[in-house]
């Protein structure tokens, strides 16, 4: 494998929590929630995801328990700004340092330990096409599975009756309402599928990224893809292209260190977040995409008068 | 289309002791109604009469404290709009429950139960709108239509329930007369098919002209059950009010001083894209002049008002003139320095800061522009208590606000109070030049008689008066010479005594004397 193909596939690694993080959260936006949580859940499915693998010795089950718990995690965010009309802000922020917190107790005694890493699923045929086959084709599970949930939550947004009730309750709660759409539930549900693929984004931290337990490893993944939500004005399919854009970004400056370049590492490690900043410049400067995509009632709290 | 099963004499709908609590409030009080089959039923009364409690009940987003509902004969618990809606109940808001961002078939297809694909809601939704005269592109982003073509799709929607009952909830407040009349004509249509219409409204002429039957709210309860075209307007408005409304008196104006007001040639480009660009727009308002400023909400009165009054200053310092000179650059603080004082549409949260005092309330407008008075203490700016509690008085007193204690939060006044202080907190400084955006909007018949008088008092005492203003009969009370606005673009002034309704609904309408059709034309 060749220095550019190497180089390809640690972005698309470090592209694939990224996307799946933002791919949650913006269910839950378009829902009209806005969960500040997503570092915390990503951190929480993380853990819990690395703790049952090492337990099963099955890295799927360890998948499958970073969903849960990030599924679950949701949960409280959901019960105290849903059901208790909590401020979303503040209750996003809370639920973010509880997991930081939360996670790095229970992975006390994980730390230093050697993790099992995902094993690639090579695909009959199409692996074997020369370097995109390898990028592409022999990947571990979760990668494809950031792609099939892509095309899903499109498919489920813009074709699906349940999708046009839930951007409906995000444009307008009041009036989703009044037709009769259960805003809550909803909201309960979109906020679930978010906490569900944040777990699954930490579990691909712990089980593939770098395989094994560190405290504070989501390290502002959680963070960026909040901005990839923004940045991709609401559709799931822009997050493919921010995704990876921000996931270059971080691994330049990885590379950019090993060939030994003059620059500082403390402006390489901020790279993502300027680049996230200027993103945000850009996007903001046209109003009239932004308008038209963004959730009316983001971060606005629902109660029924009855 | 004629409804099945219609038997002719027994009632479609019976409501007895309705009642509905909000706290010890009561909204509505012992409510009880009768809709027959086939009949277009009116529900008068003023805005806070229980009209909109009540048809919420009716349609099932609000749970009744008390009473009893009876559809067809049978005892009915309706929990949700979707029990509403099996039952055979339709409903039409006054504030569209639409999505904007969402196409009209969309939004048609999530008032639809059940998995029907979107292809086939858009070809019954244009069957339908073909059928009942009511043109409509399913395709369409509802941000793009007009208030008249989001109504229609409100009505459509209703209608692809093949309900027993329509309830419609001021309907024609949005409306030109025209769209109006269209709209009167689908309706006996329903009628003729056996359907039954709650027809909502505080407007006598159209109850009297297209109803069987009348139903008056007042204060939460049923003041009187009537059929209206035998009754007088003057006898359904005192049912209505309780007592007789003072009228607007503006006749004696005639001496006209300078230009104090002026838009030359004021073009603005649309901010967001539902806003509207403003077209060339000229006007001139005298001293002693009241223009009114006719038009169907979204045709750039909002625009128009922030451009007028400095929210959004506008690039050509010579399109906006106050006291004849320039101000287009100028932010609103400045322009009230120079005498002017401003009245925005919407009380909560634009007008009023709804949970600050009214003493704060009327500090936030006016520290600037009346800084000597209620600043002391030099640069350190300390606020003079006793001279913004004065001054909050006085215009209580001057206005005849009714409010609960001395210095109530905005937010606990009634619409028509608060409205009637923030008309007054301007009235206060004596402007030289008025401009008021909707000033009677959602207010009490009383407290919009009075805030009416107090701007043709100030037009005759020398200041100049511009009224923005969606209501016929407010525009025709108060107004010296009226223009209209319709896409952004502002016709030449009239006498108010030379126009006629009709002349104002054709230039409502986009006709500027012209010829050509109106039906709107939408590019996609």
């Amino acid at each position: 494998m060749g220095i550019v193909e190497a180089i390809l596939l640690s972005v698309i690694t470090a592209a694939t929590p990224l996307v799946i993080a933002a791919l949650g959260e913006l269910v839950t936006e378009r829902s009209g929630v806005l969960n500040l949580g997503v570092e915390g859940m990503m951190v929480m499915g993380a853990v819990s995801a690395f703790a049952a693998t090492q337990i099963t010795g099955s890295p799927y089950l360890g998948i499958l328990a970073g969903i849960a718990c990030g599924a679950v995690f949701s949960q409280l965010f959901a019960f105290l700004t849903l059901t208790l009309v909590a401020n979303q802000v503040a209750t996003g922020l809370a639920l973010t340092l509880l997991g930081l917190g939360a996670s790095g107790m229970l992975g006390e005694s994980f730390l230093g330990i050697q993790g099992i890493k995902l094993q690639p699923i090579a695909i009959p045929v199409l692996a074997d096409i020369p370097v995109i086959g390898p990028l592409l084709f022999r990947q571990d599970i979760i990668f494809y599975l950031s792609i099939a949930l892509v095309a899903g939550v499109h498919w489920f947004l813009f074709k699906s009756r349940a999708g046009l009730k839930l951007r409906a309750v995000g444009d307008s709660h009041a009036s989703a309402h009044a037709l009769g759409v259960n805003v809550i539930r909803t909201r309960y549900l979109a906020v679930m599928f978010g906490g569900a693929c944040a777990g699954l984004a930490g579990a691909q931290l712990s089980l593939v990224y770098t395989p094994q337990w560190v405290e504070n490893m989501s390290a502002g993944r959680g963070w960026i893809a909040l901005a990839l939500v923004v940045f991709s004005s609401w559709r799931p399919w822009r997050l493919i292209a921010g995704g990876y854009l921000f996931g270059a970004v971080s691994i330049s400056q990885l590379h950019a260190q090993a060939f030994g370049l003059g620059i500082p590492s403390q402006l390489l490690s901020s790279l993502p977040y300027l680049a996230t900043i200027i993103v945000l410049i850009l996007i903001s400067h046209n109003r009239r995409t932004t308008l038209i995509n963004t959730p009316a009632s983001l971060g606005k709290p629902f109660v029924p008068d009855r | 289309m004629p409804v099945e099963g219609a038997t002719a004499n027994s009632p479609l709908l019976t409501v007895s002791n309705l009642t509905k609590l909000f706290g010890s409030f009561a909204a509505c009080n012992d409510i009880n109604l009768q809709i027959d089959q086939g009949e277009i039923h009116a529900l008068l009364g003023e805005n806070g009469a229980g009209k909109s409690t009540l048809v919420k009940m009716l349609f099932g987003v609000l749970a009744p404290t008390a009473g009893e509902i009876v559809w067809q004969g049978r005892s009915v618990r309706i929990a949700s709009p979707a029990a509403a809606r099996k039952l055979g109940i339709g409903m039409v808001f006054q504030h569209f429950s639409l999505f904007e961002a969402l196409t009209v078939a969309e939004n048609i297809a999530l008032s639809m139960d059940g998995n029907i694909s979107l292809a086939k809601v858009a070809e019954e939704a244009s069957r339908l709108s073909h059928a009942y005269g009511l043109p409509l592109d399913p395709k369409a982003h509802v941000a793009d239509l007009s208030v008249g073509e989001r109504q229609r799709i409100e009505i459509v929607r209703a209608l692809l329930q093949n309900p027993r009952l329509i309830i419609l909830d001021e309907p024609t407040s949005v409306l030109t007369p025209q769209e109006a009349d269209r709209l009167f004509e689908t309706l006996n249509k329903l009628k003729a098919e056996g359907r039954s219409v709650l027809y909502i409204s505080h407007r006598l002429e159209e109850v009297q002209r297209i109803c069987d039957r009348a139903t008056v709210l007042r204060h939460g309860k049923v003041t009187g059950a009537c059929d209206p075209k035998a009754e007088t307007p003057a006898s359904l408005a005192r049912m209505m009010v309780g007592s007789d409304v003072a009228a607007v008196t503006a006749e004696g104006t005639s001496t006209k001083g300078d230009v104090q007001l002026e838009a030359r040639h004021l073009s603005v480009s649309a901010r967001t894209p539902f806003a509207v660009s403003l077209k060339n727009i000229c006007l001139k308002v005298r001293a002693g002049e009241v223009l009114a400023i006719a038009g169907v909400a979204g045709n750039g009165q909002g625009e128009l008002f922030d451009a007028l009054s400095g929210e959004y200053p506008v690039a050509d310092d010579a399109a906006v003139q106050i006291r004849q000179k320039p101000v287009g650059n100028r932010n609103i603080n400045a322009r009230r320095l120079m005498g002017a004082g401003f009245v925005p549409e919407e009380r909560h949260g634009h007008a009023a800061v709804s949970a600050m005092p009214l003493s704060d309330n009327l500090l936030l407008a006016r520290s600037r522009s009346d800084a000597k008075a209620f600043l002391g203490g030099g640069f350190l700016k300390i606020i003079r208590r006793d001279a913004v509690a004065t001054a909050t008085k006085r215009i209580s007193e001057a206005m005849d606000v009714r409010k609960s204690g001395e210095d109530p939060p905005a937010g606990s006044l009634s619409g028509g109070n608060l409205q009637k202080f923030i008309v007054g907190r301007e009235l206060d400084r004596q402007p030289a030049v008025l401009i008021v955006n909707q000033p009677t909007w959602g207010v009490d018949a009383g407290a919009a008689s009075r805030i009416r008088q107090a701007l043709v008092d100030l037009a005759k005492a020398g200041s100049a008066v511009l009224v923005i203003s969606q209501d016929l009969d407010e525009i025709f009370e108060v107004a010296t010479e009226i223009a209209v606005i319709s896409e952004g673009r502002l016709s030449d002034p009239y006498p108010a005594r030379e126009l006629s309704r009709e002349k104002i609904g054709l230039l409502m309408g986009g006709m500027y004397g012209k010829t050509e059709g109106t039906g709107a034309v939408h590019a996609h």
